[in-house]
């Protein structure tokens, strides 16, 4: 039997946090590839210190759904799993290549194969791609098209920024969009400036975050100048600066999410049969019908407590 | 009888290996088989004989083959959890180890309703049924026969709130999906966040019906993650417990400083926060091994291991708070204000303030009474007038 656990950060002040979780996990429950598939997190229940022994899986598949390699994905969650052998130095990264690492858990003696976290995925940058057709409605999009990958950017971890550019850069090599640019909400080069960093007259901005919150709904809206006033929402396309800025939402909340999810368990070498495929085709399905295009003003505030 | 007869088919596959479950015994030697049930006894018996006995004990097959091959999972919690819920005994439960927490129901005692405790396959065939009841936090379980007639052995089971245990299943919202569990666990009845999933505010309004056992054990997990996991642990006694100081100085990050709140704190929050009014888990963790608490952990149904999400950020912020010196302030309040700064404070503690009537002006903490001390005592920037006194 194997398992697979996503592991999500969660919150205690807003429901919606786990919303992408939960979606995913359904989505890899459906496909029938794990014989079981469990949500856990860092703030809500199970809480990464329980979930492992609630599996009856002897193989146990564990991927972050985190953007970044850092603190969570590094500390955080294989000190929680009680992965008492795990070092950092086991995933052989540069900080975007963390693939997977064979531990045990210690309360229960099971096979954990701890997964580098979805955000730097290779795949990840598909689905970076599909959300700026979902947002424009057009499979196509790219040609007069600006592209902006958007991340928190942070002082304490270098890593971070890392992730934001190095899909920016797998884009950017696709020549598929005219312009792509990494940007941050914390560090230069800033989101407040998307238009100066563009020629383009159109500018698709792809937040690179799990879950819609305070910083996707709120803050990045309104530093873009798309609404003065995050609750009376702002419109897709919006008008700034004489150019207009697509603005998709979180990125993790992608239907194409679940593939990097399964990718990064069979990386791990999970047995997924042909999962993949179902789950392309059902992103694939949603993409055409556009149903998760469009902002969701107030979608949930405060993610970050 | 076609499912009972491929129940009986199967067992008679595995009888010459021996079958020894739940009070029915089958053993060959020489091709003569021995077959013992609680109730009766044959030897010396050819495969034709067996079968024809094994007819007669056709509750002890059917049982046999929704355990041993419906259910499956030997030695699982979800298993463990199964058995609980229609009163069979607990092989798993070692009676030397077991807590003498309110799931200890393995020795044959009766339990408070005055029912026996585990039940013979005869007896728990004549309750289910009727239906046999079982209480998991704010849930109530119920395990049926399918066929109630002419019983085939599977069970279903149906999930509602304690609260809703007499109302007309009519009036419920019903499902037969696990996940939507997950749905009604996350808002209480005034629709507010239910971070802390064991908190006794579930909402009732539902019902899932007809679930097998690994539905319902899932739905379970939905409402109360890891419960059955560390139920069984606590069974088996080998439940873990991570005490508050090892769970404190393990924290990084921000969290780091909370292994710095003072004993006495820690009283005082737990007082807070693992209570029984507050959570349906019984606290086992304590200061640290070999220095208990005072504070009483609660009689909740589910154990709890270690301080969770909540208390570890509620005593980061506290951590922080008992970091800052205390100051002698004086300020002007009647004894009657004195009073009611009590009443306030009580009643916001107690989640009390919707209960207040609008025009109670007897209670300290009716609105119209707080407004008028905010008035009377605060200064214009909004703040008590009290002066520090200690500079």
């Amino acid at each position: 039997m194997q398992a697979l656990v996503i592991a999500a950060h969660g919150s205690h002040l807003n429901p919606d946090a786990s919303d992408p979780t939960y979606a995913h996990a359904d989505t890899i429950r459906e496909t029938g590839a794990f014989d079981e598939v469990r949500e856990a997190f860092w703030k809500e229940e199970p809480h990464f210190r329980e979930v492992i022994r609630t599996l009856e899986s002897d193989e146990v598949f564990v991927v972050p759904l985190f953007i970044s390699e850092g603190y969570f994905t590094e500390q955080v969650i294989p000190r929680e799993l009680r992965l008492d052998d795990w070092d950092p130095d086991q995933w052989e990264s540069d900080g975007t290549s963390a693939s997977q690492a064979t531990l045990e858990a210690e309360d229960v003696g099971k096979t954990i194969h701890y997964c580098g976290p979805v955000g730097t995925h290779d795949a990840m940058t598909d689905v970076i791609v599909q959300r700026a057709e979902t947002a424009t409605e057009d499979p196509d999009v790219g040609e007069g098209f600006g592209l902006s990958v958007v991340g928190h950017g942070t002082d304490r971890n270098e890593n971070s920024a890392k992730a934001i550019e190095y899909h920016s850069d797998r884009i950017a090599e696709r020549d598929r969009f005219d312009e792509v640019k990494a940007l941050f909400m914390d560090e230069e080069p800033e989101v407040d400036d998307v238009t100066d960093y563009f020629e383009s007259d159109d500018i698709v901005v792809v937040p690179l975050f799990i879950a819609d919150g305070y910083h996707t709904q709120e803050d990045i809206p309104e530093d873009m100048g798309l609404t003065d006033d995050y609750r009376l929402g702002w419109d897709v396309p919006a008008e700034v600066d004489g150019h207009r800025i697509w603005y998709t939402g979180a990125v993790g909340t992608e239907d194409l999410m679940a593939d990097v999810v399964l990718e990064r368990a069979a990386d791990a070498g999970a047995d997924i049969g042909d999962a993949r495929d179902a789950v392309r085709e059902l992103a694939a399905s949603v993409a055409e019908t556009g149903a998760d295009a469009g902002p969701e003003p107030g979608a949930g505030a405060g993610a970050g407590d | 009888m076609t499912v009972a007869t491929d129940d009986l088919e199967t067992l008679l596959e595995r009888a010459s290996a021996g079958v020894a479950f739940d009070g029915l015994r089958v053993a060959e030697t020489d091709g003569e088989y021995v077959l013992e049930t609680a109730e009766n006894e044959w030897a010396g018996l050819d495969e034709t004989e067996l079968r024809r006995a094994l007819e007669s004990a056709e509750e002890y097959v059917t049982n046999w083959y929704y355990w041993q091959e419906t259910v499956g999972g030997e030695g699982t919690a979800r298993r463990a959890f199964l058995r609980w819920c229609e009163r069979a005994p607990l092989v798993d439960a070692d009676p030397d180890d077991a807590t003498t927490g309110p799931w200890s129901d393995g020795g044959g005692d009766d339990d408070a309703t005055g029912r026996p405790a585990t039940l013979g396959v005869t007896e728990r065939y004549d309750a289910l049924r009727g239906g046999i009841d079982r209480e998991w936090g704010q849930l109530s379980i119920t395990v049926r026969f399918v066929d109630i007639d002419d019983p085939d052995g599977e069970r279903v089971y149906d999930l509602w709130h304690v609260d809703d245990a007499d109302s007309d299943i009519s009036d419920l919202e019903i499902y037969d999906d696990p996940r939507d569990a997950r749905e009604l666990a996350t808002y209480d009845e005034d629709g507010r966040y239910r971070p802390l999933k064991t908190a006794p505010t579930l909402p009732g309004g539902w019902a899932f019906t007809g679930l097998s056992g690994d539905e319902l054990v899932e739905t379970v997990e939905f409402f109360y993650p890891a419960t059955v996991a560390n139920w069984h642990r606590e069974l088996r006694g080998n439940l873990d417990v991570d005490h508050w100081l090892e769970t404190a100085e393990r924290q990084t990050g921000i969290y780091d400083v909370i292994d710095e709140l003072p004993r006495e704190a820690v009283e005082w929050m737990a007082e807070a926060c693992c209570v029984d009014s507050q959570c349906l888990r019984r606290r086992e963790w304590q200061y640290e091994d070999g220095d208990d608490l005072d504070v009483d952990g609660g009689d909740g149904p589910f154990p709890c291991r270690e301080p969770c999400s909540l208390v570890i950020a509620a005593a980061r912020k506290w951590a922080i708070l008992e970091s800052e010196d205390e100051h002698t302030y004086e300020l002007e309040l009647t004894t009657s204000e004195l009073n009611q700064l009590e009443e306030l404070i009580d009643a916001v503690a107690e989640d009390r303030t919707d209960e207040i009537r609008e025009a109670d002006v007897n209670d300290g903490a009716n609105r119209y009474r707080a407004r008028y001390l905010r008035a009377k005592r605060f200064d214009d920037e909004g703040d008590l007038e009290a002066t520090r006194v200690d500079d």
